[in-house]
This record gives structure tokens, sequence and C-alpha cells, in this order.
């Protein structure tokens, strides 16, 4: 039974923003993308159109008819992105869990540990399977930076893309360096983003999926019979 | 709505905080109409960006330095009808631009009636909802002095602004009476060119490009404008995006 204790188990809250967040992050990745087929180039400062020159042109396809849904889509998932994004930030710190589970360990910040966690991620050898007791820390790292760098700068650099937010909020455009460096800003960061869950969803399929995908559905890593074994 | 809340909801008083909220959604029930969850969504946007801009702020104006050197144009650039065809060859004398509806005294303005009001010049970013962005400087007469002069009546709740090229939009007054909503004929210096609207468009500078309508053609102020078209409220709706177009 200590083993059993030991095990890390996702509490109701987190699995339930987990999964809220994963339908809302689809559904911003898949409109986002609609809406950025109208114009997939990449500009710095205020302004930037077909006919300016671009910092970065997309190898996509033109087509500005998708931008009709792809908004209305956007702006329904964003805002079930914020507000689950804030019921959980407030369970998160209230809960001890920031602290508790996602900041690494002091062991855990010593070179050594790390670069053992660095070679063991390089083999592909399991590292974060469910039994374990604690997250390693460069899934804690990675945890840490979509939650405090990577969430607020894809909702700062998309509410400055906002002409209504900006008249309330001009600097806004300050912190980003204008509207377009705003959205090529989101950009970066949804490819980031998309490069975390690459990485996420093959780290739970390299790790046992099955134990995983129970573990963060349904709380309990093992099957029950096989706990009270 | 009584004229007392309608004063605060013009003037943005310091009491507006649940107000605003709430009128939001008075405004969604009495205005344009949009059924499911992306009304629910359009409700939140709305009622969020009027409570932070509740002290009606301007938005950012620049130098005449920072004007773009190319301000795309889209949709009509040259309007097909012959009415405004011939009305172009003549420098747009006989263009008129009416007034009416909810108003004590319905006029038409010419275009040279239009330019002896007090002008109003803003150098603003218009941002398009295909993502694209220029700077632009407009010179025209704010709407709110327009309509000032022929009398809003008490009633009235939102501006219908249609177009030559047949596009129509509505406007509460939170937004038609803005300062910086004006009614624009001169572009950059110079005349407000036909592929950006000429003689006359509107500029909303707190909502994406597609409320900034061009070539304008009359002006209705009404009680609500649930019963226009499909009900959302303007023609862009009824193609499936916001009225409401602050984000």
């Amino acid at each position: 039974m200590t083993a059993r204790a030991r095990t890390v188990r996702h509490p109701l809250w987190v699995r339930l923003t987990h999964w809220v967040n994963a339908g809302a992050f689809l559904a911003l990745l898949v409109s986002g993308f609609a809406i950025l087929l109208a114009l997939p180039r990449l500009f710095w400062g205020e302004t930037g159109s077909n006919s300016a020159p671009a910092w970065l042109v997309l190898p996509l396809p033109v087509n500005l008819e998708q931008t009709g849904w792809g908004r209305n889509l956007h702006f329904l998932a964003a805002w079930i992105f914020v507000i689950n994004g804030a019921l959980y930030g407030l369970a998160a710190l209230a809960s001890g869990h920031l602290l508790r589970r996602l900041t690494p360990d002091r062991d855990q910040l010593h070179p050594r540990h790390i670069a053992a966690d660095l070679r063991a991620h390089l083999r592909l050898t399991g590292s974060g399977a469910a039994g374990a007791s604690r997250y390693n820390v460069l899934q804690k790292l990675a945890y840490l930076a979509v939650l405090l760098v990577l969430a607020p700068v894809m909702l700062l650099s998309g509410l400055t893309m906002s002409p209504g937010v900006t008249a309330a909020y001009p600097e806004l455009f300050t912190l980003f360096g204008g509207r377009q460096s705003a959205r090529t800003v989101h950009f970066l960061s949804a490819a980031l983003l998309v490069a975390f869950l690459l990485v996420h969803v093959w780290q739970v399929l390299a790790n046992g999926p099955r134990a995983l995908m129970r573990g963060m559905i349904t709380g309990r890593p093992v099957a029950p019979r096989e706990e009270t074994r | 709505m009584s004229a007392f809340t309608r004063r605060r909801l013009l003037l943005g008083s310091s009491a507006f905080g649940l107000g605003g909220v709430l009128g939001g959604c008075e405004l969604i029930e009495q205005g344009p109409r949009r059924p499911g969850l992306y009304g629910l969504s359009d409700t939140l946007t709305l009622a969020t960006q009027r409570f932070l801009l509740r002290d009606q702020p301007l938005v950012r104006e620049f130098g005449p330095e920072a004007i773009s050197a190319v301000f795309p144009t889209i949709n009509t650039t040259d309007p097909d009808d012959p009415a405004y065809r011939r009305s172009k060859a003549s420098g747009f004398a006989d263009w008129r631009l009416p007034v009416r509806g909810l108003v004590e005294r319905p006029a038409a303005f010419s275009l040279a009636e239009l330019k002896a009001m007090p002008a109003r010049t803003q150098v603003t970013l218009h941002a398009c909802e295909q993502g694209w962005s220029a700077i632009g400087g407009w010179t025209g007469v704010p709407l709110s002095h327009v309509l000032a002069s022929v009398g809003l009546k008490p009633e009235a709740r939102f501006i219908v602004i249609r177009t030559v090229d047949g596009w129509w939009d509505s406007y509460d007054l939170f937004d038609a009476l803005h300062p910086q909503t004006i009614l624009a004929y001169g572009m950059n210096g110079g005349d407000l060119p036909v592929a950006h609207g000429a003689p006359v468009r509107l500029r909303v500078e707190r909502q994406l490009g597609y409320k900034s309508l061009k070539y304008l053609a009359s002006i209705e102020a009404t009680d609500r404008v649930d019963g226009l078209g499909q009900g959302r409220g303007s023609m862009v709706s009824e193609l499936g995006f916001s009225w409401y177009a602050g984000i």
C-alpha cells in the first residue's frame, strides 16, 4: 500500500481541466490555422499585408473564405480556454499543486540529475511511467514553461490583435512592439505549443499509454483489481 | 431604456461596472440576435469589452510619418452603380447623404455641407479580419455632430448605415457617438479615393475594418435592429461574422 500511496494520482479538478483544455486547444489550433490561411505571411511592427514585404512567408495556400467559421470557433474556444485556465490556475495555487507537484525538487535541479534525465529521454526509455512517485524534472520544466510562459503569451498576444481591448490597454502594443509583431508572436508560441503537444503525446505513448490514459481519466493509474493484488 | 441609463451608457460613469455587463445582455435582447454557443461567446466578448471601454478611451493616434505607403483595398473598389458613376463624374456635386429615422429634423447633406461642419483628422491603425493592418489618416466630421445637428430622438438606440454597393451595418450609440467615429471624406491629406469609399466612408476605430463601411448611401436612427434582414444586425453577420467586431 505504501507504493500505491506514493504513485502520482491526478485529482478530479486536474483531470477535468486537462480534458476541457485539450478540447479547447484542438479547436483553437484548427480555427487558428483557418484564420492564418487568409494571410499566411508574418511581419514585425504595426502593419503588414499581401503587398508589404514579409518577415516570413509560410508555404501555405491563401484562402480568404475560412475566417468566418474560423473566428467564431476561435473566440468561443478562447473563452473556454481562458475560463478553464483561470479555474486551473486558482486551484493549482490554492491546493499547493503548483509548488508541490510541478516545481522541481531540490535534488532534481542538480546538473547531474538533469543530465541523466535528459539521457533517459534521448534513449526513448520510459521516464514518466504511471507508477512514478513524481514527475521527472524535464516534464516539470515543460509544464511550467507552458503554464507560466506560453499560455500567458498566447493570451496576451491574442488580445493585442483586438482593437477593442487595445483601445482600453494600448500598453499591449508596447509590450509586443505592434499589432503584426503580436500576430507573429502568437504564431510562434502556437508552434511551440504544438511542439509541446507532440512531445507530450509521444511521452504518453512511450511510457505505457494505457495506464497513463487511465490515470488521467479515472485518477487511478492502475486498475483497481491490480491494485488490490 | 431610460434617458438616465442611456446617458450612463454614453458617458460611461464610474458606476458602470455591473451595469456594463447587464447592458451587454440587454443590448443583445433589443439589438442583433445570434442563437447558440457563438451568440453566447459574442455576448461575453461584448459585455467584457464594454466594461473595459466604459470610460470611452480613444484608440492610439499616430503622426503623419506613420502613414502606410500602401493601404490595401478589398471588396468593392469602384461601385458598379449608374447613379454612383454619374455622381462620381460630377465630382460628387449632386451626392446627398440622407439622415432619417428617429430624428427631429430629417435632412440630406451634400459633401460641401459635411465639409463645412467641424472636422476631425485621425491617423489610426486599421485592422482587417483577414489579418492585415495598415495605418491611414482620415479627415471627416464626427457622426455624433451630424446626429446632433438633426436631433436624435430619445428613443433612438441604433444607427443603421447603408452603402451604395448594398452593404449595411448597425451600431449602437456607445460606438456611434464615440469621438473617433467619423464620416470621413479625406484620406492622408487628400480627398477620399474611390477605392477607399468616396465620397464618404465611415470610420469606427475600436472595431475591425469591416465595420468601417465605404460608399455611404444613408444613415437611419432606429430603436431596434432585430427586425432588419435576418435580425443579425448587419450584412456581414448574415454571412457568419460577429455583429460586434471589437475582437
